[in-house]
């Protein structure tokens, strides 16, 4: 049979036409893609041209085509977090003007308060204080009303907006319990003495063997005169309770020692500037509501 | 197989030229490169020289050393896998992590780790949102913090000693790409590493002056020694710190 030169080739075997290409007797079959496929890369192209047109698309020399919409991803979201604070502020116009002890006494306001400081307080305040905010070792528990620097509300705002020793702030709290071992006030029997004697005000389990009168003797020539004669604490200077069941280090002889040897001083980041006043606000309010607020 | 014999007919068209690319392989890469250099070269080089690809800003500068070691280990150890340093222009974004990220404040990244899987949550801003005593305590066991965190710990950190000897030449390396070190930066690298865990040094002021709103502190307070969680922690608390938003001009930079 004499080659067609107009039509290609049908393979034999599949009845498909080939490409005519040939390498070492093999041949290519010609299956194109599906028209609609095809059709449809088209169509994306022509949109892309389109897309061109409305949106930034090109560079140029010194700047770039911004399209006739004028879009710009910043603006966007400008615009929507001015939409997001135009509906919070009709719902708490009032919390940025009331007072805290305003916003506690308003059943209205306290509800948006604590919707809003609720959920700051899971993005801000949770990976410290728990989600639940019963706290860590070092990081206080804030469901109870136990307070190291003060429950009152605006103890609590001060706390928030400044931290705690937080040194890049200058209004931060501030109070250190020093290292009495380390820097060599006490030694090391006298420590022993100190915990025992903070033990005995606290109801714990006592060493008979130690001198407790020796420990009251270095409890108010060193400790008194933050934690208080009785050990009640002052939270002025942020020095805890030493007589109740509280602990935020732990109760255990070495805990309490290793805060006697090295010192404690938890360190708590200012949220003035990070949060907005109002956020802060109701965080305030939402810690101060969380079961231990004075 | 039935072999068969016919050969289609040369036809003239542009589109039947392909031929040549399907039979010389030479000729197909030479295509191949051409095609892709114009993808580069649209997409890619403006970014380059268009003015307004990087913000114009106050505050940057380049890492300290000991954030710069702190960098190492974060690639080291595969943080990227998990946690992004880039919040989108989205609101939900800003709303959680704070303000969009700037290409401004990863100039100095080289390579970036903007990222895109987000496993963790992002740490663009990271800087100052926990006190060092929680990072080091999260990095050696992310659970005793934040129970239901899937972490892993990486307690190694805080009881390995940093090695920094060749710190001088990291921040070479990183000139030659583009961040400008000084000389005098890199002459003092090593000891600059040492002053920012020690406020009590007395180069402390001179490494002030040459890293502006450095933090000069112990980062990790369970070691005595440089450890190499002093550098992560001083490199996760300088994270999106540097840009004076107070002065940023965000009309001026929208795009």
């Amino acid at each position: 049979m004499a080659p067609d030169l107009e039509k290609p080739a049908v393979d034999a075997v599949t009845g498909t036409p080939t490409t005519g290409h040939e390498w070492d007797g093999i041949q290519e079959l010609n299956t194109p893609l599906p028209r609609w496929w095809l059709w449809t890369l088209y169509l994306t192209i022509i949109w892309s041209v389109g897309y061109w047109i409305v949106y930034p698309a090109w560079p140029l020399i010194s700047s770039h085509t911004t399209g006739i919409l004028n879009y710009s991803s910043r603006a966007e979201v400008g615009e929507e977090l001015a939409k997001l604070a135009a509906l919070r502020n009709t719902q708490a116009a009032g919390l940025a003007h009331a007072s805290l002890t305003e916003i506690k006494a308003s059943p209205d306001l306290q509800r948006i308060a604590l919707a809003r400081g609720k959920a700051a307080f899971g993005d801000n305040c949770a990976p410290c204080h728990g989600g639940a905010a019963t706290g860590a070792a070092g990081f206080p528990n804030l469901i109870d009303d136990d307070w190291v620097w003060g429950g009152k509300l605006d103890e609590i705002q001060k706390t928030i907006l400044h931290g705690i020793r937080w040194e890049q702030n200058p209004e931060t709290r501030v109070g250190n319990m020093p290292a009495f071992g380390r820097t060599g006030m006490l030694k090391r029997e006298e420590i022993a003495q100190a915990v025992e004697h903070v033990r005995s005000i606290a109801g714990l389990d006592v060493d008979k063997t130690v001198d407790l009168a020796k420990g009251k003797e270095v409890f108010a020539a060193n400790c008194a005169s933050c934690h208080g004669e009785g050990g009640k604490g002052n939270q002025e200077l942020g020095a805890p309770d030493l007589t109740d069941a509280i602990w935020l280090f732990g109760s255990s002889r070495q805990a309490m020692t290793e805060g006697l040897i090295n010192g404690r001083g938890g360190i708590m980041p200012a949220w003035n500037g990070r949060l907005d006043p109002v956020t802060i606000k109701a965080l305030t309010v939402y810690v101060h509501s969380l079961g231990g607020g004075q | 197989m039935t072999a068969v014999t016919t050969q289609p007919k040369p036809r003239k068209s542009l589109w039947a030229r392909h031929k040549i690319f399907e039979t010389h392989s030479i000729v197909l890469i030479l295509g191949i490169l051409i095609v892709v250099s114009i993808g580069g070269l649209i997409e890619i080089a403006p970014l380059f020289y268009l003015q307004s690809t990087i913000e114009k800003v106050s505050g940057m500068r380049p890492y300290t050393p000991l954030e710069l070691a702190g960098r190492a280990i974060y690639v080291r150890e595969g943080c990227y896998n998990c946690h992004s340093q880039m919040i989108r222009p989205l609101r939900d974004e800003v709303e959680r992590y704070g303000h969009f990220s700037l290409a401004a404040e990863s100039m100095y990244d080289k390579p970036f780790q903007w990222g895109s899987k987000r496993t963790g949550p992002d740490l663009a801003r990271v800087g100052g949102k926990y006190s060092d005593e929680w990072q080091l305590r999260h990095l050696i066991n992310p659970r005793s913090l934040v129970p239901q965190s899937i972490m892993p710990g990486y307690p190694f950190l805080a009881q390995t000693e940093l090695r920094y000897a060749d710190i001088a030449t990291e921040l070479r390396v990183n000139r030659a790409s583009g961040v400008p070190y000084s000389d005098e930066m890199i002459a003092n690298a090593e000891s600059d590493l040492r002053t920012q865990t020690d406020p009590d040094s007395s180069t402390a002021t001179a490494f002030a002056a040459r890293y502006p709103k450095a933090e000069i502190r112990k980062f990790n307070g369970s070691a005595k020694e440089i450890t190499e969680a002093d550098a992560l922690i001083a490199y996760l608390q300088v994270l999106g710190t540097l840009v004076d938003f107070k002065l940023y001009d965000n009309k001026a930079n929208l795009r």
